[in-house]
């Protein structure tokens, strides 16, 4: 199964390659044109990060950090959320540079291959950016009346935090 | 605006807890090693993430993301049943999950937008079952292969930054399935529309 991980990229980059040339389409032109524009989104994200990594640094120096994990230690140990990720969890829903910023610190002070830095790594992929995209959709729309798509979202949220540390114990075993 | 509250609580409890705990002179130097660190984060994803861009580029200009659109139309007409009466609408949502799923984050949310503000027309503010089902699709995530996780991977030393994909396939799909049926539920619960 790891190693299914490990086929998708030089089966994707040479499939698509292919595909295009079969199809007559400059693909080189546009992988290139594509770099391009992914280092106009860093230029974005680093402002961001060094805002949000200089913060989130010492919030973990003070010792705040373990504190408001063992707040919430209770709850996540009743989900099988492992009780380091707390900081991410809260962070996700409002800002994705803030979550990469947690993650990525929580994958220096644990390590990736470890079980929290995997953790963090498959929770910040398989959930988003959720009242940042709410107020996007809702506010070009002109919707007022949101009914009940914040509590769903957040069941959304929820399920996948859990099910990113089920995941990680059943592909990687646990901590 | 959020982050800007949580910055702040962030920064201003660092500071009580550096001198309740006479730990200032770690997040003195905690701060500038933080600063530091963005930069070179920064740098050491560039790689994986401009190769990722490029890549999907080449998808978007292959046709592939078209194509990915069409196989979606089916699913959407059952899960949109009126929305999907309008042509227009179903084009835009259909393009909105393909590009959701080659995390072409930047090309999903206008697309999302398009299709949600036809669906909001004429029901006076109030968001239909329909554009809630749609606004929970797009607040769950459904990327294939997250790119920018994997870069911020390899950027701390990770040697297999994508041995994590089948972990977060399954993950999403959890997650996804859950806001789908808590959006359902909820919609029977307060009297659908």
């Amino acid at each position: 199964m790891r190693d299914l991980g490990s086929l998708v990229i030089p089966l994707l980059l040479s499939a698509v390659a292919v595909y295009g040339l079969g199809k007559r389409v400059d693909v080189y032109a546009a992988l290139t044109h594509g770099a391009e524009e992914g280092l106009t989104v860093l230029l974005r994200v680093i402002p961001a990060l060094v805002g949000l990594l200089t913060a989130v640094s010492m919030f973990r120096a003070s010792g705040a950090m373990e504190w408001l994990s063992g707040l919430l230690a209770p709850v996540l140990e009743l989900l099988g959320i492992p009780e380091e990720t707390a900081p991410l969890l809260l962070v996700r829903p409002v800002s994705g540079n803030g979550a990469l910023a947690v993650a990525s610190d929580l994958m220096r002070a644990h390590g990736p291959d470890s079980y929290v830095g995997r953790v963090a790594a498959v929770m910040l992929g398989s959930t988003e950016t959720t009242f940042y995209t709410i107020a996007v959709y809702f506010g070009s729309a002109g919707i007022t009346k949101t009914r009940h798509t914040v509590p769903a979202a957040l069941a959304a949220d929820l399920t996948g935090f859990a099910a990113a540390a089920l995941a990680v114990r059943l592909f990687f075993g646990g901590p | 605006m959020e982050i800007t509250w949580v910055w702040t609580g962030m920064v201003t409890l660092s500071l009580l807890f550096g001198v309740v705990f006479g730990r200032l002179d770690a997040v003195a130097s905690a701060a500038l090693e933080g600063a530091r660190s963005a930069v070179e984060l920064g740098i050491s994803m560039a790689g994986v993430l401009c190769l990722w861009s490029g890549v999907m580029e080449m998808m978007n200009a292959c046709g592939i993301s078209a194509g990915l659109a069409r196989c979606f139309r089916p699913l959407l007409r059952r899960l949109l049943p009126n929305a999907s009466r309008d042509e227009e609408t179903l084009a835009a949502v259909s393009a909105n999950v393909s590009a959701n799923l080659l995390g072409l984050g930047n090309a999903a949310t206008p697309l999302g937008i398009r299709a949600a503000r036809r669906m909001a027309r004429g029901c006076g503010g109030t968001a239909s079952d329909e554009l809630c089902l749609l606004v929970v699709l797009n607040t769950a995530s459904i990327q294939l292969i997250p790119a920018t996780i994997a870069s911020v991977r390899s950027a701390a030393g990770c040697g297999t930054p994508f041995d994590i994909l089948p972990a977060v396939w399954l993950a999403s799909v959890l997650s996804v399935t859950a806001g789908l049926l808590a959006a359902r539920l909820l919609s029977r619960k307060g009297g659908g529309r």
